[in-house]
């Protein structure tokens, strides 16, 4: 054994359906099977398309009549798109925002998962004193409420760190592309939580007789690190990576506090949620918004989904 | 003002820098960590690997939550030190006690119903011919902000009178099979149970997803030689893919708890936490956020933080198993 | 042109170079150049050489009407050199205290709650208003007005724009079709609401629906009947807290409330019974009026916006509104409104050139030329309005006759304000008892 395979996942993929695996997945799909899974598809998938539908009808239609009435009545406009996309003045600028939420989800993903990784890696296969204590302390700041979290953070930015009046760190005052650093380091820490505890999950599960190989091999934490535990846990680090991607792209609540609103930095979000009025009175607008805001995690789940694959482990466990 | 590519450029130019700076010094600490003294325990590989994140953390979160606690012991304002106080205000409120019935409900029931209709779906879909696309349907509300969400499903559970056209999908529904529209989010404990149908809706994708990466990760050998002993997939998901993937539903029902514990958009969003629908959360950011009440708002917290407890008792035993079957 | 190999490298050697140099200037953004002063820059003259400075505003204001207050300083913004960053947003009440502790304090803030401006007057946070702006202000406004704003004799902010919260809308179409005339007293509305009542056009509609909000239209109707029954001496009172908010004139109040929002006879016109109040969001509760299937609905000036694009507003339109009349007519015209005041954190000079400017009449007609707006400014042109609701709301505010009162729930502790009186009339309409409904609102009471 020695790193897996190094091929595209995707021609893992399209294996033949022939193989022992393919069979007993073709024999777990019994017409039952397919029912139910149809019904859960099915229910999950009617109030987003309620919500899709809803975004093509005129405002007046929406709030009077459901959607489904749009089968014997269709009556379809593109104007809440158009107002979303180029309706005001500075909605031409959406690309920018677009880019904003960009610009903080994708560095903030790198940054937990590789932190995440790093340290589930520590906790599960390094021997140091306290490290379960250690692992149970980071497991229960999940539950942090994270409104608790913002007022020192945003002080330590603002004002930077006083200790006993000397100024250890300076005011940040950071301006143009440079503020997003102060949206990054909030998201990393609000995610890391979670992160860990997930690449925990995975990494610690690795069969120790790898592991024990290398060591014997003569390899560093460094090296097993990166040619065994990275290549071997790529399945959980993607779906890290979509969930922290997710959760970022869609937050709003940090990006208000550290980003602000303006269209320097502000995310897709803090625009939509300006869009629907003052006093919420838009709100249709906010029906083609989400669908808006939605392409891009899409994007980022069916690019990365041909990574999970099975088979990555094949070959390499004993039993 | 129109879009100006030149204006947006030193955004993805940091974006660029700031990953490759990041990657560059990660890097860096993994060549190091090697050629550091081999020791026969990992002390200070150990901090190279945890230290990053435990600074983040220490920072970020144990900081705000040792001064959330010294604050749930001071009034409002954060002017004076009342004592016990907010504590005693928190359980002799009679709503409290409500308030702790429907989290209590909410920990019960949606990570159970979220991880379960995840796995199941996850096993079904399986190498099924359109997989990709099937798990895109249940990842779906994935995409959508909770605000988002709440906002779809207020409309799945509006009312209209009798006489006209129904609006919400629920009551049109009632009233395609002959009953009579209701006002759902008005009757409880009904209406704690409809919110946390939306919370299932969402986190199902997550359970799926996580658990569908665990399924792929059984080693293919264990599924075919179970298929020569001639398992059906009924026996072939009990015997293998369960207990394969055993920690990782664990962990789902976990995480989806503690992400519960959290939960206030949903609730915000729907109702407002009005007719007995609200959580501790909830709560929480009303006092300290809406009603400047921080001593309140930290007590609630802090409350918060000691419901987590039991479900850290399940992960340490986790841990102790998992490491006896390593 | 094809690249020689020389000059690739020599271009791969630059570009470094560059970076380094301009990088970092590059990144942060450069700054944008103003427009110099030029004749029609007379007017702003006082605030003049502030150039390259700039103020920060945060405000819940947003969308359509954030855009057009920006159109409105624009002017200003060009001729005296101080940009203005502002930035609306729907978590402004509760975010604001979050900037205001993490250090991260706006310039300024538009607060439509008196009430919050006060907690951060009292906890020295906010500044009080520099002579030259508190000389503005008391130029331009009512004292009604600036007292809301003034804690322990200082003045800390000034109004900026305002809405009336007493208007019952009502549709002119229906009422000449029917013979029904706009009510001047109590009576008379009673009366009217009792004709419609028998005929298939029930009297009102409501809603109260609004998310982490629900329950505020209701509680205007309390406040709304609270100064007309009780007149503004024990309105104030009430708003202090000086009685009790389960006194037996609350409770008084309260019962009139009952006769029209608890009455199965009178509500709730398009959406079903009492209890569909609860559930109709505030949005959409008054859209029945307009397609002649409710008689009437009482909200702010600001319901305007939410008649769709085909609804003439005016007298002989679809839809107009009326001011709820008086129930004893010696106290005069009661109006219930509020409105916004600039409040600083900030003593810089440009940001009290900002101040001193948005308390001007000429702030004020600009504003109210880019639509739908209007202020108690006293010397604010009327006829410039184009809305015929605002008109009517404006000459409201401006009549010698009129007394008016700030939304209470604005000024009472947040915790009651925009907590236990909203949910305690969700309770009420919901089926709780009054008097229950009072007792558990002046429990909660702060100290």
């Amino acid at each position: 054994m020695s790193s897996p395979d190094p091929r595209p996942p995707a021609t893992a993929a399209t294996r033949p359906r022939g193989t022992a695996v393919g069979r007993v997945g073709a024999r777990l799909s019994t017409r039952a099977a397919s029912a139910v899974a149809v019904v859960i598809a099915v229910l999950w998938t009617v109030p987003t398309a309620g919500l899709l539908i809803s975004s093509f009808r005129p405002e007046q239609q929406i709030k009077t009549t459901g959607w489904w009435t749009f089968f014997t009545s269709p009556e379809t406009t593109l104007r809440n798109y158009q107002e979303v996309l180029f309706g005001r003045p500075s909605s031409g600028q959406l690309a920018s925002y677009f880019i904003n939420s960009f610009s903080i989800a994708v560095p903030t993903m790198v940054f937990v998962v590789t932190l995440a990784a790093l340290a589930a890696y520590a906790l599960a296969w390094m021997d140091f004193p306290g490290r379960d204590w250690i692992f149970v302390g980071i497991f229960a700041l999940q539950v942090v409420p994270l409104q608790m979290a913002l007022v020192p953070l945003l002080t330590l930015f603002s004002q930077g760190l006083v200790v006993g009046g000397v100024q250890v760190l300076p005011a940040w005052d950071l301006q143009g592309a440079f503020q997003f650093t102060q949206v990054w380091i909030p998201h990393t820490i609000f995610g890391l939580p979670l992160g860990i505890f997930l690449m925990h999950n995975f990494i610690s599960q690795l069969p120790r007789s790898l592991i024990d190989a290398a060591r014997v091999d003569g390899a560093g934490h460094g090296q097993i690190f990166r040619s065994i535990v990275l290549p071997l846990t790529v399945p959980a680090l993607v779906s890290l990576s979509i969930f922290q991607f997710l959760w970022v792209w869609n937050d709003l609540l940090v990006a208000l506090i550290f980003a602000g609103g303006s269209v320097e930095v502000a995310p897709l979000t803090a625009r939509l949620a300006e869009m629907a009025g003052t006093r919420g009175n838009e709100w249709q607008r906010l029906t083609a918004g989400a669908f808006v805001s939605m392409v891009v995690p899409l994007i980022v789940f069916f690019s990365l989904q041909r990574y999970f694959v099975r088979g990555l482990l094949a070959g390499s466990m004993k039993g | 003002m129109g879009f100006d590519i030149l204006l947006e450029l030193p955004k993805l130019l940091w974006l660029v820098i700031g990953i490759a700076a990041f990657m560059a010094v990660i890097g860096v600490l993994l060549v190091l960590v090697d050629r550091g003294p081999k020791t026969r325990r990992d002390h200070w590989q150990a901090l190279c690997f945890l230290g990053p994140a435990a600074l983040l953390l220490l920072v970020g979160l144990v900081y705000p939550v040792i001064r959330t606690t010294f604050l749930s012991f001071m009034n409002g304002p954060s002017t004076a030190w009342v004592g016990f106080d907010n504590y005693v205000w928190m359980f002799t409120q009679p709503e409290i006690l409500v308030v702790l019935g429907n989290t209590l409900l909410w920990v019960l029931l949606a990570p159970l119903l979220a991880t379960g209709i995840g796995l199941t779906y996850a096993v079904l879909v399986d190498r099924a011919r359109y997989e990709s696309f099937a798990k895109s349907l249940i990842f779906l509300p994935m995409a959508i902000s909770f605000v988002g969400a709440g906002i779809i499903w207020k409309f799945v559970y509006a009312y209209r009178q009798a006489e006209t056209d129904q609006i919400g999908l629920l009551n049109q529904a009632v009233v395609w099979a002959g009953g009579e529209p209701r006002q759902w989010l008005l009757e409880g404990p009904l209406n704690t149970l409809l919110l946390i149908v939306v919370l299932v809706w969402i986190q199902a994708g997550f359970a799926m997803v996580v658990q569908s990466a665990a399924i792929k990760a059984i080693p293919a050998e264990l599924v075919e030689a179970a298929r020569i002993d001639g398992v059906n997939g009924w026996q072939l998901f009990w015997h293998i893919t369960l207990p394969s993937i055993w920690p990782t539903v664990m962990v789902v029902l976990i995480t989806i708890s503690v992400q519960t514990l959290k939960v206030f958009d949903i609730v915000r969003t729907m109702t407002g936490g009005n007719f007995d629908t609200s959580v501790m959360a909830n709560e929480m950011y009303n006092q300290a956020f809406r009603y400047n009440e921080y001593g309140k708002g930290s007590a609630l917290a802090v409350f918060l933080f000691v419901l987590v407890v039991p479900l850290v008792a399940v992960q340490i035993r986790n841990n102790r198993r998992s490491r006896e079957t390593q | 042109m094809p690249m020689t190999p020389r000059r690739r490298v020599l271009l791969a050697a630059t570009i470094p170079l560059v970076l380094v140099s301009t990088g970092c200037s590059y990144l942060s953004g450069g700054g944008s150049a103003a427009d110099p002063g030029s004749a029609d820059c007379k007017a702003f003259s006082d605030w003049q050489g502030h150039d390259g400075k700039t103020v920060e505003i945060y405000a819940s204001i947003r969308d359509e009407e954030g855009e057009r207050m920006q159109e409105a300083w624009q002017k200003f913004s060009d001729c005296t050199g101080i940009t203005i960053k502002y930035e609306g947003s729907a978590e402004f009440e509760a975010q604001i205290q979050v900037r205001v502790d993490g250090g991260n304090a706006p310039d300024i803030a538009f607060f439509p709650q008196p009430g919050l401006l006060e907690r951060f007057a009292a906890a020295g946070d906010a500044k009080p208003l520099p002579d030259t702006v508190r000389k503005r202000a008391e130029d331009g406004y009512p004292k009604d007005w600036l007292s809301y704003a003034t804690h322990d004799g200082e003045m800390y902010g000034t109004p900026l724009g305002a809405n009336v919260k007493s208007l019952v809308w009502y549709s002119p179409k229906l009422f000449a079709e029917e013979g029904y005339e706009v009510p001047k007293t109590w009576d008379a509305l009673i009366k009217l609401s009792d004709s419609m009542a028998d005929t298939d056009v029930k009297p009102w509609c409501a809603g109260i629906e609004s998310g982490e909000a629900t329950g505020w239209p209701a509680t205007d109707w309390v406040e709304n009947v609270m100064l007309r029954e009780n007149g503004p001496e024990v309105y104030d009172q009430w708003v202090a807290h000086e009685i009790p908010f389960d006194d037996p004139k609350v409770e008084k109040a309260l019962d009139r409330v009952d006769g029209i929002w608890r009455n199965p006879d009178y509500v709730n016109a398009g959406f079903g019974d009492v209890k569909s109040i609860v559930t109709t969001s505030s949005q959409d509760a008054g859209l029945p009026v307009a397609e002649q299937k409710c008689g009437m609905h009482l909200m702010g000036t600001f319901y305007a916006a939410n008649w769709s694009e085909d609804t003439e507003i005016a007298e002989d339109g679809d839809v107009f509104a009326f001011n709820l009349p008086p129930i004893d007519e010696s106290v005069g015209t009661p109006v219930l409104g509020g409105g916004e005041f600039t409040a600083a954190f900030a003593e810089r000079p440009e940001v009290v050139a900002v101040q001193e400017y948005l308390a001007t009449v000429d702030y004020a007609d600009r504003r109210a030329q880019a639509g739908s707006w209007f202020s108690a400014h006293q010397d604010l042109d009327l006829k410039a309005l184009k809305n015929p609701n605002d008109r009517l709301a404006a000459e409201l505010l401006r009549d010698p006759d009129t007394v008016f009162r700030w939304d209470g729930a604005d000024i009472m502790p947040a915790a009651v304000g925009s907590g236990t009186f909203w949910k305690g009339m969700t309770n009420w309409l919901n089926g709780d008892d009054t008097g229950e409904v009072l007792t558990y609102v002046e429990k909660s009471w702060p100290e």
